[in-house]
C-alpha cells in the first residue's frame, strides 16, 4: 500500500459519505424534537429527482438546488401536517412517504433518465456537511433554541406547560429534516453521480436511519459513524480487489448489525436509555390530553 | 373574515366512519391521482381504465390479481395481531425473506427428491424461517427493553444481504450462465396451481383459511381478548394479570410465520427459484394492507386485492401508458396518506365557525 493508493481510498469514502452525514444530522434534529420520520428515503429521491430535471431544464445550479429544497419542504411539511396536526402514526406516515417518494421520483424522471449533465464539484458540499455537523451539535447544546428543542422531544407536555409551542417547533424540525434529506438527494444526483436513475439512492435513506440511533443521537458521533459505515462500504469493494475471501455482503450487512448491537447496548440499562433516545420519541402530541 | 377551525374530541365512537374512511382514501386517490394524470398529459378516465380495469379483463388477469394478493393479504393477516397488540412490526419483508431461504433451503436441499412431502416440509420451514426471524426483535424488545421498530426494520436489511450471500455463493446455479440465482425447485417442491395454464396458485387457500382462523380468535377466544385489550393500554393489561411479554412473543411468531410463509409460496410458486428480488416490497406494503383492511380479516382480505390491482395496474400502464411502474407506488402512498388523514375525523369532530 503506498499513500496515493490511501488517499485516494480516503477521497472515495470522503465523497461517498457525505450524503450519510446530510441526510442523518437532518433526521437527528427531527428525532430529538421527539418525532420519527422514516420517510428519508423517499425525500432523498425526491430532492435527487427535482434537482436533476431543474438543472437539465434551466442549466442554473442555483435553481436547482432552490427547487430541491423546496421538493423537501412541501413532502416534509405534509409528513408534518399528518403527524402533528392530524396525529397520525408516524411509522406508517413515513412508510406512505417512502413508498409515495420512490413512485413520484421515478415518473417525474423518467424522461430525464441517462440525460448527461455537467456536475457540481462535490467538495464544497462536503465542506458544508462538516460545518451543519458543527453548527447542528452547537444548536443543540449551546443554545437555548436547542434546549427548547430538545425538551420538547424529552417531553412535550412539560415544553407545553413552560409555553413552548410544541407544534411550531416540530414543524421546524421536521421541515429541517426534509430539507437535509433533500440535500443528501441533490448531492447524489448532481455531484456525486451525476446523473439521474429511478431508485438511484439504494437505501442510503435508511442507512442514515440506522446511524442517528447508531450515533446515541450525537451529532459528533454521527459524523464518525457515518464515516465508519461509509468506509466499510468502501473497504468491501477493496478488499474485494486485492482478493480477501470474505464475502461482500457481510460487510454490507454490518451498519445494520453495528445499530443493532448499539440499540441493545442503549436500551438495556434506562438510564442509559434515557440518556441517549429522547423519551417522547414517536409518542403522538395531542394537545387535549 | 376568518375561518376557525376547532376540533374536539368525540365522545363517541363511531363505526360507520371507522369502516367508511377507507373507501373515502382510495376515493380522494383517484381524485388526485387524475391530477398525476392530468399533469403526464394522459386522459385520466383512459388512463384509469387501463389501470384499474383492463388488467383485470381477462381470467389470466384475474388469476394474476390474486398471484398478488396472497402474500398481501398473508403478511397483512399476521401483521394484523401485532398492530392490535400495539407492536410495531415493520420488519415483513424480512421475515419474508428468511421464510423464502429456509423453505427454499428445503427444496435445494432435496433438489432430486419427488417425495410429496417435499412441499409440506418446504411450508413448514418457510413458517419457521419467518417466525424465527422475528423472534428476534420479540427478544430483543422484552429482554432488553429494545425499540422493535427500529430492530425489524434493521434486521430486513440483514435478511436481504444473507439472501443475497446465498443465491451469489453457495446456492448458485452452476448451470445459470453464473446469474444470481439458485436452481430451480424439483416439481415435486412447486405449490400445486388452481387452473392449467394460470399461475394463482394453492396459496390462495391458506390466506383463506388464515382469515377465517383469525376471524375466530380475534372474536372468539381469550387471547383474541386479550390482545385488543393489550392494544389499548398495556398497562390495563398487565394489572389484569395478562403476561404482556407473551402476548409479544406470540403475536411477533405469527406474524413472522405468516410472512415466511408468504415468502416461501413466493417461491415455490410463481418464482419457482431462489434470487435476489423476490418480494416486490410485498412486506412493507401489507403494512398499508393491513391499516387499509382496518386490521380486521375480512377488510384485510377486500384490501389487499385493491392493493394487488396496483401492482397489476402499474405493470399494464407501463406496457401501454409508457409511465414507469412506480406509478403504482405513488398510487400505494397516496392512499395511505389519505387513510391515515381521514382517521382524524373518526376520533374528532370538526367545526368550521
Amino acid at each position: 500500500m503506498n499513500i496515493e493508493l490511501i488517499i485516494g481510498i480516503l477521497n472515495i469514502v470522503l465523497i461517498s459519505t457525505t450524503p450519510l452525514v446530510f441526510a442523518g444530522i437532518g433526521e437527528l434534529v427531527t428525532e430529538k424534537s421527539g418525532v420519527l420520520n422514516l420517510g428519508l428515503e423517499g425525500l432523498m429521491l425526491v430532492g435527487a429527482v427535482t434537482g436533476f430535471i431543474t438543472l437539465v431544464l434551466t442549466g442554473n445550479y442555483f435553481y436547482s438546488l432552490f427547487f430541491s429544497i423546496i421538493s423537501g419542504v412541501i413532502l416534509s411539511g405534509i409528513f408534518a401536517f399528518l403527524v402533528l396536526n392530524l396525529m397520525t402514526n408516524q411509522i406508517a406516515t413515513g412508510l406512505a412517504l417512502t413508498i409515495f417518494g420512490i413512485g413520484l421520483s421515478a415518473m417525474l424522471g423518467k424522461k430525464f433518465a441517462g440525460t448527461p449533465i455537467d456536475g457540481l464539484n462535490p467538495y464544497y458540499f462536503i465542506v458544508i456537511s462538516f460545518l451543519l455537523v458543527f453548527l447542528v451539535g452547537y444548536f443543540l447544546s449551546k443554545t437555548k433554541s436547542g434546549l427548547i428543542v430538545r425538551a420538547v422531544g424529552e417531553n412535550h407536555n412539560s415544553a407545553y406547560a413552560l409555553g413552548y409551542n410544541v407544534i411550531k417547533i416540530r414543524y421546524l424540525t421536521i421541515i429541517f429534516g426534509g430539507v437535509m434529506s433533500s440535500l443528501a438527494g441533490y448531492y447524489i444526483s448532481i455531484c456525486y453521480a451525476p446523473m439521474w436513475q429511478e431508485g438511484m439512492t439504494a437505501g442510503r435513506g435508511w442507512i442514515a436511519l440506522a446511524l442517528v440511533v447508531f450515533a446515541t443521537w450525537k451529532p459528533w458521533r454521527l459524523l464518525v459513524g457515518a464515516y465508519i459505515f461509509g468506509g466499510v462500504a468502501i473497504m468491501q469493494m477493496n478488499l474485494q480487489a486485492i482478493g480477501v475471501k470474505l464475502p461482500g455482503q457481510f460487510f454490507n450487512m454490518m451498519p445494520y448489525i453495528a445499530t443493532l448491537i448499539v440499540l441493545v447496548f442503549i436500551s438495556s440499562n434506562k438510564v442509559r436509555l434515557k440518556l441517549s433516545a429522547p423519551s417522547c420519541l414517536n409518542i403522538p402530541y395531542e394537545k387535549n390530553s | 373574515m376568518v375561518f376557525l377551525i376547532r376540533v374536539q374530541l368525540r365522545e363517541d365512537y363511531s363505526n360507520l366512519i371507522f369502516y367508511l374512511s377507507p373507501l373515502v382514501a382510495v376515493a380522494l386517490t383517484l381524485f388526485f391521482g387524475s391530477f398525476i394524470f392530468l399533469i403526464l398529459d394522459l386522459s385520466p378516465i383512459e388512463s384509469f381504465k387501463i389501470f384499474f380495469m383492463s388488467p383485470i379483463s381477462n381470467s389470466y388477469g384475474i388469476s394474476e390479481l390474486f398471484v398478488k394478493a396472497t402474500p398481501l393479504a398473508i403478511i397483512a393477516l399476521g401483521l394484523s395481531y401485532c398492530f392490535k397488540n400495539n407492536i410495531y412490526n415493520i420488519g415483513a419483508e424480512g421475515q419474508l425473506t428468511m421464510g423464502a431461504i429456509f423453505g427454499g433451503g428445503i427444496g435445494l436441499l432435496f433438489n432430486d427428491s419427488t417425495s410429496v412431502f417435499l412441499l409440506p416440509l418446504m411450508i413448514l420451514f418457510g413458517a419457521i424461517g419467518g417466525a424465527f426471524w422475528a423472534t428476534i426483535p420479540a427478544i430483543l424488545k422484552t429482554k432488553f427493553n429494545t425499540n422493535e421498530i427500529l430492530t425489524s426494520l434493521m434486521l430486513t436489511y440483514v435478511a436481504l444481504f444473507i439472501l443475497d450471500y446465498f443465491v451469489v455463493g453457495p446456492w448458485k446455479d452452476p448451470a445459470g450462465y453464473g446469474l444470481p440465482k439458485s436452481m430451480p425447485f424439483p416439481d415435486a417442491g412447486r405449490l400445486p396451481v388452481l387452473f392449467d395454464g394460470l399461475r394463482v396458485h394453492i396459496g390462495v387457500y391458506f390466506a383463506i383459511i388464515i382469515c377465517f382462523i383469525t376471524y375466530i380468535v380475534y372474536n372468539k377466544t381469550l387471547f383474541g381478548f386479550k390482545l385488543k385489550v393489550s392494544g389499548l393500554s398495556s398497562k390495563a393489561s398487565q394489572y389484569a394479570g395478562f403476561k404482556y411479554k407473551n402476548l409479544i412473543f406470540y403475536t411477533f411468531i405469527i406474524s413472522g410465520a405468516c410472512a415466511g410463509l408468504a415468502g416461501l409460496f413466493e417461491v415455490s410458486g410463481p418464482i419457482g427459484l431462489l434470487y435476489r428480488d423476490i418480494s416486490p416490497n410485498y412486506g412493507f406494503t401489507a403494512i398499508i394492507v393491513a391499516f387499509l383492511g382496518r386490521l380486521n380479516p375480512f377488510g384485510i382480505i377486500l384490501s389487499s386485492l385493491l392493493i394487488a390491482l396496483t401492482y397489476l395496474g402499474a405493470e399494464d400502464a407501463q406496457l401501454f401508458l409508457k409511465i414507469p411502474s412506480a406509478v403504482g407506488f405513488v398510487f400505494q402512498g397516496l392512499v395511505l396518506f389519505f387513510l391515515l388523514g381521514t382517521d382524524f375525523l373518526n376520533k374528532y369532530r370538526v367545526f368550521i365557525k
